[in-house]
Parts: structure tokens; sequence; C-alpha cells
């Protein structure tokens, strides 16, 4: 209830709260995306041949395929030529303690509430920072390395664990499975990489937090988890961005593997610049996640609470191989102002008895518009295959829209797909009876709000369900009225 | 207390409230009854400062300040409370939270220290006993699955929470067995003070014998037709509301 009452207090700030810029030297290589610029990429990267190989390859199948247009969003155009594929903090760290890190880049993450060293102590979190592109950071990489988990940066797993990424990067994601996810594999600069060997349970939640720092810097990120046999991990991501006026991309890919009865749990909070009142400005985030449940009785779920970004696409996806794998998606998307979100899921049923449960509540304000796209596809010899698939969208005023876009394939007679829809607006009597006990109305449609999304928050994470709380109830502010 | 000088209301052009006038002084308890459409409901809720209301005319003041123009929140936090007809339901809302947000927004006004989480609890659980409210009701969502009775239960907890100057109970009575009925009459007797004023909006008598009005108002067609002591009461519960229709030409 505390932390309740913290909510509370920060929605009485106004504007977006991450808005600064970290002054950090910042190396840059020129604006501009060629395949000279792909092997400058992998060539300041140190990487091995097979890497070049698989950014190449992406390259090229990337310059023939076309921006996809289906999707509910006005997208204005990218230029692709203007934005720079590589940046990296000059100061490349490698911190024998805090001490030697950045005053600068602390205050950073100060600011951000996330102060490396109390996250140390309280929480048993591993951190590994992602800023601007290169690992800055990386804490418990030796706790975890005595159960023989991997935990590392993507560029670090490149050059340690060549044969684990070379035989699983792209398995769920292929270099050419859409528009964007083509362009991450060209240009990925870095990104995290998680292995979990058979049997062991993952001590700690994993947490990264991304944050796109340089002006005009395009970010592409890239995580690849992959759990053993009877293994199980719980991977926490996080993202804020300091404000800007122009517009930044934002293509990353995840991509998650489980084998044999192991289970991923991947909760995403993401906060990123959303633009203005007016719609000007904000980041661009086109997201390809995918997890595939290739082991039998392996389990994915995906959790995400999207506040942020000007335009967000992405549909975190399960694909279920294995015999009675299970698949989850939990969301809660709000979108503010001008903000247009298309989210949603993709269930494959592969094998038989696999399960899945898609769980999304949209909350719409302002000029806003919020879809909920979602596939459910049962193919034939998926027997005795369940999903459940519940979308409910919440409406701030009379401005703004909701959308649902089911679609739903069913390959065989013995599987049961259920799909519930409602759509509702928040109710005047709700925000009356709140006013009546002293609560203003900016309060009250917080509370309220929390609580529709509860469902979802439930599945986070402790620490993660605070802070997504309070994201909530900030990027309502000023909605009302 | 509360003053109110020749109100009109209406609502989406239709007029309910005719000019009503009323005085409340600190430690009265003022019974406004009348039959079904009068206008009670209506009352109540301009009051309490309900949107959708049009005020034509008149004014009301409450310790001598313009009340109308106070946002339903500041009214809330400077003593005015309303129990509510129909309470309503905050789906994923932890009555504990609701309250605790309550009570501290009423102290803040106050220029009082907030309550921490483990204070609050303590104000609760003494608070609790007054209406026999049980812990498992303070657990769920705000008044999600309750019966009406316990809904009306949760009406005078509140009440007792925030400790209100004028408390307006608008049909606090309706949907409660007797058992019920003298369970929230027993907690606004409790709560009663020489410093605070009730309004009790009702249709029928029956609360009137547990809460004892000083006052008691018969509303008919948005006007307050005949004013007297308890003794109205009565002669309405035997006589019902005809013959004041037939008195006021209707």
């Amino acid at each position: 209830m505390e932390e309740q009452d913290q909510i509370l207090n920060d929605v009485t700030q106004g504007d977006y709260k991450y808005g600064f810029v970290t002054d950090i030297e910042t190396d840059i290589i020129e604006k501009g995306l060629n395949e000279n610029v792909i092997r400058t990429i992998s060539e300041k990267k140190n990487e091995p041949d097979f890497m070049l190989d698989f950014r190449l390859n992406a390259f090229r199948k990337w310059q023939k395929m076309k921006m996809p247009n289906w999707a509910y969003l006005k997208i204005p155009p990218i230029d692709f030529q203007e934005i720079s594929y590589y940046a990296a903090p000059t100061q490349k760290p490698k911190y024998e303690s805090m001490d030697e890190v950045d005053p600068e880049l602390i205050d950073t993450f100060n600011k951000l509430g996330i102060p490396l060293e109390e996250q140390k102590l309280l929480a048993g979190v591993a951190v590994d920072v992602v800023m601007d592109s290169v690992s800055v950071k990386t804490t418990f990489k030796e706790a975890l390395a005595e159960k023989g988990i991997i935990f590392c940066s993507f560029s670090d797993a490149v050059q340690d664990h060549p044969d684990l990424i070379k035989k699983y990067l792209g398995q769920a994601v292929p270099v050419a499975d859409n528009y964007f996810a083509a362009l991450n594999s060209a240009v990925f600069s870095d990104g995290s990489f998680c292995y979990i060997p058979k049997g062991v349970r993952c001590p700690m939640e994993l947490s990264t937090y991304f944050r796109i720092n340089a002006a005009n810097t395009g970010q592409f990120e890239r995580t690849l988890i992959v759990a053993d046999d009877d293994s199980y991990v719980s991977y926490l991501e996080g993202c804020t961005a300091p404000m800007r006026d122009e517009n930044q991309l934002h293509a990353a890919v995840v991509e998650i593997i489980t084998h044999d009865r192991a289970e991923v749990k991947y909760s995403t909070v993401q906060n990123w610049y959303p633009g203005n009142k007016e719609g000007i400005g904000g980041i661009y985030n086109f997201v390809t996640k995918r997890g595939i449940c290739r082991g039998v009785s392996s389990k994915i779920s995906w959790t995400q609470v999207e506040t942020g970004s000007a335009i967000t696409w992405k549909y975190p996806s399960c694909v279920l191989i294995g015999d009675n794998s299970i698949g989850e998606f939990n969301s809660v998307a709000v979108t503010n102002n001008y903000q247009q979100a298309d989210t949603g899921s993709k269930m494959i049923h592969i094998g038989k008895n696999t399960k899945s449960t898609i769980i999304s509540k949209g909350i719409s304000a302002g000029k806003s518009d919020n879809s909920y796209r979602g596939l459910v596809k049962v193919m034939p010899n998926a027997k005795n295959s369940r999903n459940f698939s519940q979308c409910d969208s919440l409406l701030l005023n009379d401005t703004c829209g909701a959308h649902t876009f089911p679609y739903i394939e069913v390959g065989n007679k013995s599987s049961i797909v259920e799909h519930e829809a409602t759509t509702s607006k928040i109710g005047e009597d709700q925000i009356f009876y709140c006013n009546q006990r002293g609560i203003d109305t900016e309060k009250a449609i917080g509370m309220i709000v929390n609580g529709y999304a509860k469902e979802v928050l439930n599945k986070l994470p402790m620490e993660f369900a605070v802070e997504a709380q309070k994201l909530l109830q900030i990027s309502l502010e000023g909605s009302v009225g | 207390m509360l003053s109110i000088k020749n109100l009109y209301v209406s609502v989406e052009g239709k007029e309910i409230l005719k000019g009503i006038n009323l005085e409340v002084k600190p430690g009265e308890v003022h019974a406004i009854m009348g039959p079904n459409g009068s206008g009670k409901s209506t009352l109540a809720n301009v009051l309490a400062g309900k949107e959708e209301y049009e005020i034509t005319s008149g004014e009301v003041t409450y310790f001598n300040e313009d009340l109308l123009e106070k946002a339903p929140e500041k009214r809330a936090k400077e003593g005015i409370f309303l129990s509510f007809q129909y309470p309503v339901e905050i789906p994923g809302v932890p009555m504990v939270n609701f309250l605790k947000t309550a009570v501290n927004e009423h102290r803040k006004n106050k220029g009082e220290k907030e309550l921490k989480a483990g204070e609050f609890l303590k104000l609760m659980r003494e608070k609790m006993d007054l209406v026999e409210m049980h812990t498992q009701l303070t657990n769920r969502s705000v008044n999600e699955g309750f019966s009406g009775g316990e809904k009306k239960k949760n009406e005078i907890f509140q009440m007792a929470l925030l400790e209100p100057k004028l408390a307006i109970l608008d049909e606090t009575d309706s949907g409660l067995d007797i058992d019920a009925l003298k369970t929230v009459a027993h907690g606004v007797n409790a709560l009663k003070t020489s410093e605070n004023a009730t309004i009790v909006v009702t249709h029928y008598q029956r609360l009137l014998d547990y809460i004892v009005p000083d006052f008691v108002h018969v509303l008919y067609n948005g006007k307050i037709v005949k004013s007297a002591g308890k003794e109205l009461a009565f002669e309405l519960e035997e006589k019902g509301y005809d013959w004041i229709k037939k008195e006021n030409g209707n």
C-alpha cells in the first residue's frame, strides 16, 4: 500500500518522466545502410564469418521486402538511409567495482529508479544493462556461472559461445520472417543471450534494461534465450528512453527456445517516449518476439505492459511443437494522445494436447488507436488442443478507438478454441463514487485502470508489477476531461 | 451548516427540483421523505456534486461558502458524505487500497499526516466493529460480490472512517433485512455528535424507528410541501402519500 501511495504521488508530476539525455561520448558510424555498413558492424564487433553471412543473407532478403501495411496503423515513411546503425559508448567498460563506473551513467540509472548497487543488494537480480547497444555492466555473472547458466551480452556470446549462437540464432525468427526482423538480423548491434542448462532452475530473475540514448540512432536489439531440458528461467525486460523530437526507430527481435519440460517466463514493461501531446516525436517500435516450445510439456509465457512508443507493432507468439506444451500471452497496452498500438499474439498449435491462453487488456485514451490482433492456429495433427482468448478494451473517452482483429483457424475436430471479447467505457459512476470519497478524477482513473489490468499485472514479478502500476498511472495523465 | 435557498435543478431539460429551501444545523437529523420520483435522490446527488444535473437557479451554502462551485472531491474532503443508494462496484481495486487513499486524501486536506499502512489497518479494525464488517469483505474489490446488505454496511463503514460533518443517507434502508437495518442504524447513531448533521433520505418510515429525526420534510413534485417533527413520519406511514398528493392538487 505504501507503494500504491507512491504511485499516487507520482501522478502529480506531469510530463514524460524519463526525458533526459545522458552526456556520454558516443562512437557513431555514419548514417546509411548498405553492405559496407553491415561489414563494418560485423568487423567492429570482431564477429566470426558465420555471423557476417547471417547478416548479409538477412540484408539481401530485406532489400527485396516491403514495409508491411496490414496493421491498423498510420506509419509515416521511414528513411532507412537517414539512420546510423551503430552506436557504442566510447568508454569500453569492464569494471571491477561500481566506483569505476562513469558517475554520469550511475546518475542515469538513479533517475530511472534502478540504482545498480541497490538492485544488487535488494532484489537479487542480475542486470545486464544495455545502453546504446553495447553491454555496459553485467552483474551476478559468476553466481550464475556456478550453475552453468550463461547470461551475457549477445556480442560476448558470439565470442565465447559461437556454437550455441550458430545452433539457435534464427531458429524461432528466421531472417526473412518479416521486414523488421530481416532488418534487425542484418544490423543488430547487441542484446542479451541466455542459456539455462539441463535441469537447472535459474535462482534469480534475469533482467535487462534497454535504453536508447544517442540521437538518430536506430536501436536493434537481439535477444536469444535457450532453456534446455527441465530448466526454468524468468526473464525481465524493461525500457525507458529520453525525450526526443525526432522519431526513433526500434526493431528488436527476441527468440526463445524451450526443450523438454523447460519453462521460460518473459516479462516486459515498455515505456519509451510516446511523443508529445500533439503526436510529435516518439519511438516507432516494431518488434518480433517468438518462442518455440520445441520440447514436450515445455512452456513459454509472455507478459507485457506496453505504455510507451508512438507506434507499437508487436505480436509475441508461441509455436507449440512439443506435445503437451503450453503457450501464454498476457498483455496490457495503454495508448494516450496520438499513440497507435497494434499488438496481440499468435499461438500456433502443432503438437498434440497443446494449450494456449491469450489475455489482452487494451486501454485507450486521448485520440489514440489501440488494436488487438491475434491468430490462433490449430494444425490438423494438433489433436485435443485448447485455446482460450480474452480480449477486453477499455475506452476512457469518445475520441479514442479500440479494435479487435481475432483470426482463428482450427484444423481438427478434437480441439476447442474459445474467444471472449468485451469493450467498455470507463464508468462515470465509478469515478463519481471515488470523487465522493475525496479521490480526484485523475487518481480515480488510475485506480480503476489498475483494477481493470490487475489480472495481467498479477502475472508480473513483484518489482515489475510496482513499476507497471506507476506507468499505467503516468501514461494516462491528462487523459480526463 | 447547510443552507439551501430556492434551488431549481433540471436533468436533460426536465425540471426535477422546483424551489427547495432547507436549513441544517450541527447536531440535527433531518429526514426527507416522499413518494418515488419526487426528487429525493436528485437532491442528495446535487449536494454531493454529481455532474449530470443542471442547477438553473438558487443557491446552496455550506459553512457559509458556495457549495455548488466546489468539485465533488473537494466537497467530500470538507465533510460531505453520501451513502449511495446503489454503491458502485470497482473490479480489481481492493477495498483496503481504496479506503486508505480516501482517508489520506481527507487527512491531506486537513493538513494532517498521511497514515502509514500499519496505522491505517489499525484504524480500519477499530471502525469495522461498529457495523460488523468482516475482514473478508475488506479484502475484496470495492463492493464486488457484496450482497445488497453488505454494500449498505460498507457505506456506513466508510462513513465511520471518513467522519463527515454532513452525512446524506440516500435510501440506506432499501434492500436491508431487519437485522442489517438495525446494524446500520446503530452505526449511524454511534457516529452522531453535536457537531455533525445527518440527512436521511427515505421512502419508508421504518428506518426512522432506529434513526430518530429532529425534522421530517415531505418532498413532493420537486418541492418540500410539509415540514414537521418526527410525528410526521408516523402520519405518513399510517396514511401513505396520497393525502399529500391531494393537498397539493394532484
